[in-house]
């Protein structure tokens, strides 16, 4: 049963990358990559991290394609579907990728955990990486209770990456990326702010559709009226 | 047949290899910017991959950070396509020679 879903989203998703490079038609590559992003959220399931299936569905399936569709159908790419494909390109990139498979495929004969099959692993698959739990009491002070490993694995998988992501105990050596999560929300304002500034029209300098028709249009001339008379 | 990692990774490698192939075979800057993304979701899978195999979760919150930065990234990029359209009217890259030497 695994390993048919395995095949069936894997196999799926391959085939929707193959079609999002080799179809000619914009809006097809985007929705084609729509459904990659699908079958890789359901290996996420597969896998285990049903939160980033969800994120993936919701982020990239939902915001990102949106944006490029959005993108495609505003900037009116079909005049472009009818030029011929370059041989020459499409054989250097084939030879490359099969190269990157060829030294991948190496690489995988020698991983010495490669053969572990998915059903050898533990149930819950992840063990407990936080003993202490520190609580806030309402009077200020701070006391901490042991984690129990029944309790961890009573956690979903959101949970766990909740407390993974802003535990303040670094008492074992190991890192909090509560510092990496702040920097990444600041990222996401440059961003915005970049966002809005490459695309804010410079009015001064850009004259407007109409008044470059008005401008191109050559001058009209007057009548003669000496012709009449 | 069990799944192994092994398959995982292979899925992976091949899904990276697809958007190696886009991003050299296709002229179209939108494709091309699909291809980088996909290569972005083959690394991801390799990270969920082996955090399910080694028994971590630190994997799954790096695939929580890649598809932050990737979304800002995205915006960021169309942007600056949109940007350069209005200045060429084209997405071809072999319409976009100014810098060529």
């Amino acid at each position: 049963m695994n390993a048919l879903f395995f095949w069936l989203f894997s196999g799926g998703m391959i085939v929707c990358a193959l079609a999002v490079i080799l179809n000619r038609n914009a809006v097809a590559s985007a929705l084609c990559f729509t459904f990659t992003i699908v079958f890789m959220a359901g290996l996420f399931v597969m896998l285990s991290a049903f939160f980033l299936a969800a994120v993936q569905i919701l982020v990239t399936a939902g915001a990102v394609m949106v944006l490029f569709l959005f993108i495609i159908m505003l900037l009116d790419l079909t005049a472009m579907e009818h030029m011929p494909r370059q041989k020459i390109w499409m054989g250097c990139s084939l030879l490359l990728a099969l190269g990157f498979l060829l030294i991948v495929a190496k690489t995988l004969e020698a991983t010495p955990m490669g053969s572990t099959t998915i059903s050898s692993l533990s149930t819950p698959g992840v063990p407990m990486r936080m003993t202490v739990r520190p609580q806030v009491l309402a009077d200020g002070r701070t006391i901490e209770t042991t984690l129990t490993q029944s309790q961890w694995d009573r956690y979903d998988d959101t949970h766990r990456i909740g407390r993974l992501l802003f535990r303040t105990n670094t008492a074992n050596g190991r890192t909090s990326y509560v510092a990496p999560f702040e920097i990444t929300s600041l990222l996401i304002l440059v961003a915005t702010i970049g966002v809005i500034v490459l695309c804010k029209q410079d009015e001064r300098r850009r004259p407007s559709p109409r008044e470059e028709i008005i401008r191109e249009a050559p001058p009209v001339e007057p009548k003669e009226p000496s012709l009449k008379n | 047949m069990d799944i192994t990692l092994n398959n995982y990774l292979a899925v992976a490698a091949i899904l990276f290899a697809i958007g190696l192939m886009g991003v050299i075979m296709r002229r179209n800057l939108l494709i091309i910017y699909m291809s980088l993304e996909m290569m972005l979701q083959a690394a991801n899978l390799t990270f969920v991959a082996f955090s399910r195999f080694n028994g971590h979760l630190d994997g799954q919150v790096f695939v929580f950070f890649v598809i932050t930065v990737a979304a800002a990234e995205v915006s960021v990029g169309l942007a600056l396509i949109v940007a350069l359209y209005r200045l060429k009217r084209t997405t071809q890259v072999q319409d976009l020679t100014t810098l060529k030497f």
